[in-house]
């Protein structure tokens, strides 16, 4: 299977990754290959199988009650972050 | 023997050497190591030596555990507290985790002594330890060869006796493959046997954390302490973890062990073929009954992992937006600018194909035909398992398909590398424990079996091995131009 250059731009938009066009000519052959290997899957016979939700029988997702259980760790986060000020994290303007 | 963590803890224990000159040796060996073989990403000397001086008045005290003073490397995946935390990747090339991850507090809180951070694949996603921002690392057996990966720099830190445990985790084969191929032990435990909590994420129903030591001992020691509910990591399971040293001497005799077929066909080097298939021996020799059992599906492991892992990494990993924590690209003249040109320059090559295959297979239109159809598939792998589970105790097979490979030889096609993780995804599929060990050499290298056990079945596992180290010694090999013991 090929992808085309503008599928392959899509994608990457998608996934906001900004290519080169160099890159797009790699991934378009590269995400082909992957894809041709992922295709053996359509000869499987899953008949009416339930797609598997947890790798453990009958285990699902635990859910905790929606109470805060930590304080306020703000500024010690905000010693990662690119662009604070006054506790707010700065990003290009986005309304003009 | 004062090469594992179990003899070094006895000395110790018996005041042969302290904690803090453990720690010197281990930080010494690693600084000097650094050059050949790349295995960390961090040195942590100043505070390696403080808790060692902790360490040695508690041991003093006559208090601490079976791994209080012994110094250790977390992996790079682990967050650490005040300490850099990369996962291998430019994106986090600046980020000083604001707290420890459940595995790095538990094993403090033990006594370990982290003397350093481990180098990886770029967020666990690589089978060569080749797609790390801060560059390869290197094979102790042969300098010219790939260590595995992702769990390379645990791997190859353990085999060239930096210490005697790195943490590690195993999406896909990340901590048996580098094993392997390293030519010492590591397990993979049960899908939410150990916490997750401050592991950054890759494949969340796949990702596992586990260790790599040089004996199935140790490898016991440390997963005792490791493993336990975590109220903070939700996959985590509430089960009561059983003393894992305390059943290690256990007979083997009757223990049913299933040669799986499908790992024996085309694609298998003789070489490693060879050295697997006598572990059978020393094991009947043991008491065990061997047979052979077929996992028809299996086969579908690898484009079945290629499909779901990519998927679940292209959702973790839409966090690194450039925002609140990670690498910012300069300059941004927009938002979308920011984010896009903010992944692009901080993700590499291999991270940026898993977002776009995991973006693809979940675009509208196509979920049903991947991500379904690969769930269902995943189904039929998992029915499998549990069909031969329910005819032996453990199944066994190779770890790899080849010894390790040249650094480079397999960077061109992402297939061709894909396919070193062909007998490990199928545990990570259906969420079972496997180990990995050292059972010969094929031309100087490492050769290693696997072990895979039903769900919670780390106990037989690790006694099996523990059992078959007590007959062999493949396992206590170490590479030339390395220290063979840790004591100072």
């Amino acid at each position: 299977m090929s992808l085309t250059p503008k599928q392959i731009e899509s994608i990457a938009h998608l996934a906001r990754l900004e290519l080169k066009p160099e890159e797009i000519s790699a991934y378009a052959g590269s995400l082909g290959s992957i894809l041709d290997m992922i295709s053996q899957l359509e000869k499987a016979d899953t008949g009416n199988l339930e797609p598997m939700a947890h790798p453990l029988e009958g285990q699902v997702q635990r859910l905790r009650a929606d109470q805060a259980t930590s304080g306020n760790e703000r500024d010690l986060y905000q010693r990662n972050a690119p662009q604070v000020e006054a506790g707010l994290y700065l990003v290009p303007r986005v309304i003009e | 023997m004062d090469v594992t963590l179990a003899g070094l803890a006895a000395g110790l224990k018996a005041r042969r050497f302290s904690s803090v000159e453990l720690t010197r040796e281990a930080l010494a060996r690693a600084e000097a190591s650094q050059g050949a073989l790349n295995t960390l990403i961090s040195i942590t000397a100043e505070s390696a030596l403080a808790a060692a001086a902790v360490a040695d008045q508690r041991l003093a005290r006559g208090e601490g555990g079976p791994l209080t003073g012994v110094p250790m490397i977390h992996k790079d995946i682990f967050c650490t507290a005040g300490v850099l935390t990369t996962c291998a990747s430019r994106m986090l090339s600046n980020f000083v985790a604001p707290y420890d991850a459940t595995v790095v507090a538990k094993l403090r809180a033990a006594g370990m002594v982290m003397v350093g951070k481990a180098n990886m694949d770029e967020f666990a996603m690589g089978s060569s330890n080749e797609t790390s921002y801060y560059g390869p690392v290197m094979n102790p057996w042969d300098l010219a060869r790939v260590p595995g990966g992702s769990s390379g720099g645990s791997a190859a830190a353990v085999a060239a006796r930096l210490a005697p445990l790195a943490t590690a985790t195993d999406t896909g084969g990340s901590i048996r493959q580098p094993a392997a191929l390293c030519g010492v032990t590591g397990i993979k435990p049960t899908y939410g046997r150990v916490s997750r909590y401050g592991m950054i994420a890759f494949a969340s129903s796949l990702d596992q954390a586990g260790v790599i030591t040089i004996t199935a001992e140790d490898a016991a020691l440390a997963l005792t302490a490791m493993a336990g509910f975590d109220p903070k990591d939700s996959t985590s399971v509430d089960a009561p973890v059983p003393d894992y040293a305390a059943t290690l001497a256990a007979p083997l005799a009757g223990l049913k062990v299933g040669i799986v077929k499908e790992f024996f066909g085309e694609g298998l080097a003789s070489e490693v073929e060879g050295p697997v298939r006598e572990v059978l021996a020393v094991l009947t020799k043991l008491g065990a009954q061997v047979r052979e059992v077929s996992l028809p599906s299996l086969p579908l492991s690898v484009p079945t992992y290629y499909v779901v892992a990519p998927a679940e990494c292209s959702s973790n990993l839409a966090r690194f937006d450039g925002v609140r924590y990670g690498y910012r690209c300069k300059d941004p003249k927009d938002l979308i600018d920011l984010y896009k040109r903010s992944r692009a320059e901080g993700f590499g090559a291999e991270v940026k194909r898993r977002i776009m295959t995991g973006t693809y297979v979940l675009s509208a239109g196509y979920y049903d035909a991947y991500y379904l159809k690969a769930q269902k598939v995943r189904a039929l792998i998992t029915a499998d398992f549990r069909r031969a589970f329910g005819e032996v105790d453990l199944l066994l097979g190779p770890t790899s398909p080849t010894v390790a490979f040249g650094i480079g030889d397999k960077t061109s096609d992402p297939i061709t590398m894909y396919l070193n993780d062909i007998y490990t995804i199928g545990a990570n599929l259906a969420g079972l424990p496997a180990l990995s060990m050292p059972c010969g050499f094929a031309g100087g290298l490492p050769v290693g079996v696997q072990l895979i056990g039903p769900h919670f079945g780390e106990a037989r596992l690790l006694n099996a091995a523990h059992r078959y180290q007590q007959e062999t010694d493949w396992h206590l090999k170490a590479p030339a131009g390395f220290k063979a013991g840790f004591a100072p």
